[in-house]
């Protein structure tokens, strides 16, 4: 459109204007609402009795909303022993990753970024399941399938190289002026890690501490196959338990919701920091 | 660290010579595990639906991570905030997200057979079809990974200078020879890198697989990781799927070298 126009029909230029407005939020609306619509769907299917959760066409609101479903699987289904089952094997499992991978991630930093790169690389395309084949074996043999602690070791897997990978990455960013300062008042590598570069590094290690927690209390595969019938981690409860003790979809979206609110809250929480981590460069767990 | 990675390495190699099932005697055999996969026709189907899952599960993510990155670069009311939304997806626990897209692909009560009644569709079978399972499997990798790819794509448009638009401007590019010729040169080596994410992360999906279809109708979606799975826990026929093991990595492996590949072209060619 040229100058002279909009000097023309101004009422014309602003009419565009607000249909061009118009068209981006809609393009906004577009793309966010599958987010918003599964998350609602699946709320909507944990607060109704069975009767609505199978009507068609679909009963979209809950009316009245009953939380039957949820204290169903609390005292049916121990809920609450697979909640404690994740919160168990997913702390202690980053509460481990965090003594080796803090000073690893601090030793790499200080190393070089190659072969950090390198090491995230193959930790990523290792199929979780190479890890698991030997690892099932060895607990076979020691006779730790079916118990917590191999569970912990096992998720060591996930949460080490995220710890890792955050700490090299925040390490790197911290000047080296204040060590070169400590250094030179004579202290030790190890005065330098503990007093000087570790506080400054605490950000990082939340950071690291969410991100780790978040990608083992999500893995559906190791509790799958390692776990017995009273050590079974969230996700693989809901899977091979609730999937054949509840045919229901009412209680089995209620405990879907209850395994994953929990991440929602924390990613919530610290939006920025998680984006910042994962997209430089990219972590999930295996 | 060297423990937690060599040490399955040198056991997953060691135990694919062997014929060995949990609970029976080992027989060295060699690379006959290797060999006999190749003839296998179950293992070789797998291959072709883990190509085909993947394909698409690259490609359209990666379209509308880089149109949904587009829009969330302007400045708008409320962006934090329904940013965060969109990124929900990709932080929520994989097999709840898989149970209720179960339930939503359920072919008589499911709610998306009522919502294409509504556009005056016919019903679909989704995952009970042996032809739609891995399109419609797809669509949960799609809702479920499409905001990494935008987070990526986001942090390289931030990065991206402001002079060239300001004189292509001045020379009347319209915003389309914007984007074109200007911004996806630009962001090309971000998009790459989505790729080589999005591959690895494909080839290796198996919680949405598992919960929603097994693999099935048949073997109809069953991909490397789930014929993995089934040979060494379902079977526990340990030397075969260490065999898969190898060939799965290699495979994982050959795709991102390739990907890393284009990767340093892209790099070179923007200078």
């Amino acid at each position: 459109m040229t100058a002279a126009a909009v000097v023309r029909s101004p009422s014309r230029a602003r009419t565009r204007r607000r249909l061009r407005k118009a068209g981006f939020w809609l393009s906004v609306l577009v793309i966010i609402s599958p987010a918003i619509l599964v998350f609602l769907w699946m709320l909507s299917l944990s607060l109704k009795n069975e009767i609505d959760n199978l009507a068609y066409p679909p009963v979209f609101i809950p009316d009245p909303p009953t939380l039957k479903n949820y204290v169903q699987v609390f005292t049916e289904n121990s809920m609450g022993l697979y909640f404690w089952n994740s919160i168990v094997v997913s702390g202690g499992a980053t509460l481990l990753a965090l003594l080796v991978g803090v000073p690893a991630g601090y030793g790499i930093a200080r190393l070089n970024a190659q072969k950090l790169t390198v090491l995230i690389l193959i930790a990523r395309m290792t199929p979780a399941l190479s890890y698991l084949i030997p690892l099932f074996t060895v607990f076979q043999f020691l006779g730790l399938n079916n118990t917590l602690t191999a569970l912990v070791i096992t998720h060591l897997v996930i949460t080490v190289p995220i710890v890792v990978y955050i700490m090299a990455g925040y390490f790197e960013t911290l000047p080296r002026e204040l060590e070169e300062a400590a250094l030179i008042d004579g202290g030790s590598a190890w005065t330098l890690f503990r007093y000087v570069a570790l506080p400054l590094a605490r950000p990082g290690i939340v950071v690291g501490t969410i991100l780790a927690f978040i990608f083992s209390w999500n893995n559906f595969v190791f509790g799958a196959v390692l776990a017995g019938r009273a050590t079974r981690t969230l996700p693989a409860a809901v899977y091979n338990v609730l999937t054949f003790e509840q045919l229901a979809w009412g209680p089995l979206a209620a405990a879907a919701i209850i395994v994953t609110l929990p991440v929602l809250i924390l990613t919530v929480v610290i939006q920025k920091e998680i984006v910042a981590g994962l997209t430089h460069g990219g972590v999930k767990g295996s | 660290m060297g423990a937690v990675i060599v040490f399955p390495w040198m056991f997953t190699v060691w135990m694919s010579a062997f014929d060995w099932k949990i609970g029976t005697e080992a027989h060295f055999v060699g690379l006959e595990n290797y060999v006999k996969l190749f003839t296998n026709r179950r293992f070789l189907e797998s291959v072709g639906h883990t190509a085909y899952f993947t394909a698409l599960a690259v490609v359209v993510p990666l379209v509308l991570g880089t149109v949904a990155a587009l829009i969330f670069h302007r400045e708008f009311p409320f962006r934090g905030a329904l940013r965060a939304i969109f990124t929900m997806p990709m932080m929520a626990t994989p097999v709840a997200v898989a149970l209720v897209w179960t339930m939503m692909f359920h072919p008589q009560q499911g709610v998306l057979n009522y919502l294409l009644s509504l556009v005056g569709l016919p019903p679909s079978l989704w995952v009970y079809s042996p032809t739609l399972v891995i399109p419609s499997l797809v669509l949960v990798e799609i809702w479920h990974w499409t905001p990494l790819v935008m987070l990526i794509v986001l942090g390289g448009l931030a990065a991206l200078p402001t002079e060239p638009y300001e004189s292509a401007r001045l020379d009347g590019a319209t915003e389309w020879q914007l984007f074109r010729f200007i911004t996806l040169p630009l962001v090309a080596p971000f998009l790459v890198v989505a790729a080589v994410i999005r591959t690895i992360d494909a080839v290796k999906a198996f919680d949405t697989i598992y919960v929603i279809s097994q693999g099935g109708p048949g073997t109809a979606s069953e991909t490397i990781n789930l014929y993995l799975y089934l040979q060494a826990f379902a079977f526990y026929n340990i030397g075969n799927a260490s065999a898969v093991v190898v060939v799965f990595f290699a495979i994982i492996l050959a795709l991102a070298l390739l990907l890393l590949h284009v990767r340093q072209r892209t790099k070179w060619a923007a200078g």
